[in-house]
Parts: structure tokens; C-alpha cells; sequence
């Protein structure tokens, strides 16, 4: 079975440090995979690479088998990838709705357009409003991004990945900086989208991963050194020896 | 299903925007800017001023607006702009004197030059960011203005072009002449208008939604599949086009074009302009900001010789203390005036 993305052999170097060494993964379409590992291994790397903001010293990315290595994200966007970022990413003087607006593909594709006002459209502007509703910030459409709460911030941030009509979407970090409470509403949220969308997620909380995730790659030192679905990752020796199965 | 925490700011407090507004097609501000300066030729005199200002403060409105699509709306710094200005002042003077004298053949050379300038420039600099763009374009700007006074065969070095004629305003079925500075004033008005419309319908289309957003966050818009530059590169080439096309009225006005406008003081002067206008807060800005500084420089400037500082030291004090400029002042009073209201 063809793998929907897939990365093979990545190789990236910043000076004398390697980054990733030997990275291979794939995806599958409909399945949501965890990747995870300590600080410094080379997660977000590897996240950057895939989606065009690096481009790789070696090795392929390939989408629908089609090699996208070295790709810009624009045009990696454009095949239906789509990502969120550790560090919330907004357009923070803009409405929620507007964010979202901006970033759906019926808009990007009149974006040339110089004079009609986007606000005419209706069509984008009830895409929006369902997707932010989808994401549970119905009622706050109108609100400066700025002004939204920090975990409100964090389901935009999703929501602008999703509002590109990804096939597949990578999620860095998305419990980042959320309380109990947003992280149980997050994966609320995470297993109503996997139903629709191949995800792709780094994160910490393993409680979180273990739960969603039908598989996981643990990344150390940039290489991949364990996979396996959650149950095999939990039995597995390194990955206790590293307390990163504890959950 | 709900997954964003309640949230934090309570709801009085809230910067809750009204619902997706559209844009007026014809804005209020505008309709009063035409009115205040479709009247002027009566009331300028009065007020011991003189026509041949009102057409400098229009042409100078027109290049700030323009302007203004790049720095306060894109939020892409150029500082050699006044090369744009230039080289539209020279397009419509070299086609003027040597090609036809013909106002809508020379005012278009104008602004289609600029234009191409303009794009020769941003595909330079449209993949840069921030002090490299900025010093980019600077450092084109001291080109074409160092070609300006060197190629004496063509620009007419230090001296210019001189002897331009203005020509008749030809509608088809009347010929107007514009050899008066009324008559001037009410066609650059015209134009004014035409720009200032253009530009109030650009910001609201999606092409300048998007171009806001980058200004935001442009790694942001990269990742939702935009092709940033080109944005950049069309934003700057519009932006040209309109330099060029104030370039060329004010040849027109001046009855010659010469190298001083296209110099870095001449360029810092626009983005004074916009700033004390506020043409980072406000669309409306830039016409404020230029109508402030050519008032500034004659009425001032019939004081004192040293205008410039008492100018700078006004731009300094705005810059410090209220960085919206002077249309910021006026909301912070029309908001203050709405509150006062039972």
C-alpha cells in the first residue's frame, strides 16, 4: 500500500551539527501518527524539512508518490499539506473569521483579484464562521485574534491549518502552553478531525499521544530509534529505559 | 464539541469587531476630501494662499497614498521611492520633448515607465526582508538618481529637462487648456480622486487582505500556500506606477523635471509624510501627512529658513509620543467627543 507522504533517507546539517540523520517515514492516508522524542532531537526539524521550510541535504519527501523535495511550502500547501506551528502563528490584527478567510484555497485562488471586496464574499465568509465553529469559537468570529485567549489562540492556530483543505496535516506541539482542561478539549477535537484527515503530530504529552496516535515514531539524536503502534512503543526497552512510555 | 478554553479577556473588555463590514464604495472621508478641494480655488485666495499650492499638496497626496500601499499597508519599507517619482517625471518630460506632446500619451509614458522601473526593482528585492529591503532600496534609489545627474545627454544632468510645456487637456469633444494653475489644480484633482478610490478598493480586495496578512506574518501566509513575493513584487509595481504618475503631473506643474526629487532626502520626505499623517493607522493618512508638509514648508518656510528642523522636530515628537500620527489624533478625539455624547 502506497504511503500518502513519505519521507526517505532525510540528511540535514546545520554547520557541523547534524540535525536528522536517516530520517524515513510514511504515512498513511486516515491514520494519525505521533512523533515524539526529548528536546533537541530533532522533532520540529524534521517537521520543517516535510513541509518545505528547509529543504533537505538528502533524501525524498514524496506526496501521492510524487517527489516534493526542496519544494517551497507555498506549493506544498498546494498539494494539501498543511501545518500548525509550536509557537502560535496568527495574523494577530485580524478577526478570527478573517484569519481563516484569508487562508481558504476559494479565496487564495481570487487572491489576484485588486478590487472587489473580499467581505462580499458571503460563501467564504459562512466557510469560515463553520470551521470556527467546527474548533468551538463560535461567538468569537468577530474577535482581533490578539484578544483571544491563549487556548482559544491554539484552536485558531489548528483551524487555519485545516481551513487550507489539507489531506494531511502536521500538528507541532498543539497541547503546548494548554491546562488540563484545554488539553482534554484538544483531544476532543483531534479525535472528531482524524476521522476526516490524515494528522501527523509532535508532542510532549504522552497521556495525549498514546491516546490518539494508531502509531509512533520516537526521534533521538535526529534518527528514528523506535516505532511501533502505542501498545508495542510501551513495551518497548528504550522507550521505558527513557520514561517516555510512562503514560 | 468545544475545544478552546473560555476565555480569559471578559466580554466588555473584549475587542469585539462588528460583523464583516464592506467597504463603502465611495468612502465619506473621500467625498469630503473632494468637496474641500473641489472648492478650494474659491476659498484659497481668501485664506491668503494661491492656487499652484493646492496642485503640489494634490500631486504630493497622490504620491504619499501610493506610497502608502507599501509601507503602512504592506508594511515593506522602501526608502528610494522618490526614484519612482522621478523617473516618471523624466518619462513624461523625455516623451514630451521628443516623442509627442500629447497630455494622456505623456502622462501614461509616465507611470508606464515607473511602472517598469518599479518592477525591474522588485524583482530584486521581493524575496527580502526587512533592513536588506529597506537598504535595497535605498541603494537603487541612489542609482537612478546618480544616472539622473550623470547621463547629461538624456536627463539634462543637474539642470533637468527644462521648457516643458503643459499640454491641453483634449476630452474629445472640448480641448481645455492647463496653462493656468486653476485649471491644473482641478485635473490633478481629478486624478487624486480616481488614485485615492483605486487604492480604497485595493485594500479591501482579497489581493490586499492578503498582502496585510503578510505584512502580519508573512511565513504565516507562506504556509497557506501564498506566493509571497509575488504579492510583494505586484504591491511595489503598483505603488511605482502611481510614484511615476505623480512624477508626472508634477513635471508638468513644474514645467521641467530635474534630478533633485529622485535624491534620499527627497525619498525620506514621503515616508515623513505618511508617518505624520498616520498612514500606519489609518488609510487616510498619507493625504493628511502630505497636505501637513507642503503647509508646513510654505507657511512655515515663510518664516524661517529652517522649517526643515521645526518640521523634523514635529515628526520626531510624533514618532515618540503618537506613532498614528495626526489621523490617530483625530480618532483619539472623535472617540473622546463620542464618549462625551449622553
Amino acid at each position: 500500500m502506497t504511503a500518502l507522504f513519505e519521507a526517505t533517507g532525510l540528511h540535514k546539517r546545520f554547520g557541523d551539527r547534524v540535525v536528522l540523520e536517516d530520517i524515513s517515514l510514511a504515512f498513511h492516508a486516515g491514520t494519525t501518527t505521533g512523533i515524539m522524542g526529548p528536546n533537541g532531537a530533532g522533532k520540529t526539524t524534521c517537521f520543517n524539512v516535510l513541509t518545505g521550510h528547509y529543504r533537505p541535504d538528502r533524501g525524498r519527501v514524496a506526496m501521492d508518490g510524487a517527489d516534493i523535495t526542496g519544494l517551497a511550502p507555498q506549493d506544498i500547501v498546494r498539494r494539501g499539506v498543511a501545518r500548525s506551528f509550536q509557537a502560535i502563528n496568527l495574523f494577530d490584527q485580524e478577526t478570527a473569521q478573517d484569519n481563516l478567510v484569508v487562508a481558504l484555497p476559494r479565496v487564495r485562488a481570487r487572491a489576484h483579484r485588486a478590487l472587489r471586496d473580499l467581505a462580499r464574499d458571503t460563501a467564504a465568509q459562512d466557510e469560515a464562521a463553520a470551521l470556527l465553529a467546527r474548533v468551538g469559537l463560535a461567538g468569537r468570529e468577530r474577535t482581533i485574534a490578539k484578544d483571544l485567549s491563549y487556548g482559544e489562540r491554539r484552536a485558531l492556530e489548528i483551524a487555519l491549518a485545516l481551513a487550507t483543505s489539507p489531506r494531511i496535516v502536521f500538528l507541532d506541539e498543539p497541547t503546548s502552553g494548554l491546562g488540563a482542561n484545554g488539553t482534554a478539549r484538544l483531544a476532543e477535537l483531534i479525535g472528531e478531525l482524524k476521522r476526516r484527515f490524515t494528522i501527523v503530530m509532535i508532542e510532549h504529552d504522552m497521556r495525549f499521544l498514546f491516546r490518539l496516535a494508531e502509531r509512533i515514531h520516537v526521534i533521538h539524536w535526529g534518527q528514528v530509534i523506535a516505532s511501533g503502534t502505542p501498545d508495542e512503543l510501551r513495551g518497548n526497552a528504550w522507550v521505558q529505559r527513557s520514561s517516555l512510555g510512562a503514560a | 464539541m468545544h475545544v478552546a478554553a473560555p476565555p480569559t479577556v471578559p466580554p466588555a473588555l473584549a475587542n469585539e469587531a462588528p460583523r464583516a463590514r464592506i467597504a463603502p464604495l465611495v468612502p465619506r472621508p473621500l467625498i469630503v476630501l473632494a468637496l474641500v478641494m473641489g472648492t478650494a480655488v474659491w476659498w484659497l485666495p481668501a485664506v491668503g494662499l494661491y492656487a499652484y499650492l493646492g496642485v503640489e499638496i494634490a500631486i504630493f497626496m497622490l504620491y504619499a497614498q501610493g506610497y502608502n500601499l507599501l509601507l503602512g499597508h504592506s508594511g515593506l519599507p522602501s526608502f528610494g521611492h522618490g526614484a519612482f517619482f522621478g523617473v516618471g517625471a523624466y518619462a513624461f518630460g523625455l516623451v514630451h520633448k521628443h516623442v509627442v506632446v500629447n497630455l494622456w500619451i505623456d502622462l501614461a509614458a509616465a507611470v508606464l515607465v515607473a511602472a517598469v522601473a518599479g518592477a525591474l526593482v522588485a524583482a530584486f528585492i521581493s524575496h527580502r526582508r526587512g533592513i536588506y529591503y529597506a537598504l535595497l532600496t535605498i541603494a537603487f534609489g541612489q542609482l537612478a538618481w546618480f544616472v539622473a545627474i550623470k547621463w547629461h545627454s538624456v536627463t539634462g544632468g543637474e539642470d533637468g529637462l527644462l521648457n516643458l510645456k503643459r499640454p491641453v487637456l483634449d476630452l474629445g469633444v472640448a480641448q481645455l487648456s492647463l496653462a493656468r494653475n486653476e485649471a491644473l489644480f482641478v485635473f490633478v484633482l481629478v486624478l487624486l480622486v480616481v488614485v485615492v478610490l483605486g487604492c480604497w478598493r485595493f485594500v479591501h480586495s482579497p489581493a490586499g487582505r492578503v498582502l496585510a496578512c503578510i505584512r502580519q506574518n508573512e511565513m504565516r501566509a507562506r504556509f497557506l500556500g501564498y506566493r509571497v513575493w509575488a504579492f510583494k513584487f505586484a504591491v511595489f509595481v503598483l505603488s511605482a506606477a502611481i510614484a511615476g504618475l505623480a512624477g508626472g503631473l508634477f513635471a508638468m506643474a513644474q514645467q521641467s523635471a530635474y534630478p533633485n526629487v529622485m535624491s534620499l532626502h527627497q525619498s525620506g520626505f514621503v515616508v515623513m509624510m505618511v508617518l505624520v499623517g498616520g498612514g500606519l493607522a489609518s488609510f487616510w493618512g498619507p493625504l493628511v501627512g502630505a497636505a501637513f508638509f507642503i503647509l508646513a514648508r510654505d507657511l512655515l518656510g515663510a518664516y524661517t529658513e529652517t522649517w526643515l528642523l521645526w518640521y523634523g522636530l514635529t515628526f520626531m515628537a510624533l514618532v515618540l509620543w503618537k506613532p498614528e500620527g495626526i489621523a490617530g489624533m483625530a480618532a483619539d478625539v472623535a472617540r473622546r467627543i463620542a464618549r462625551a455624547r449622553p
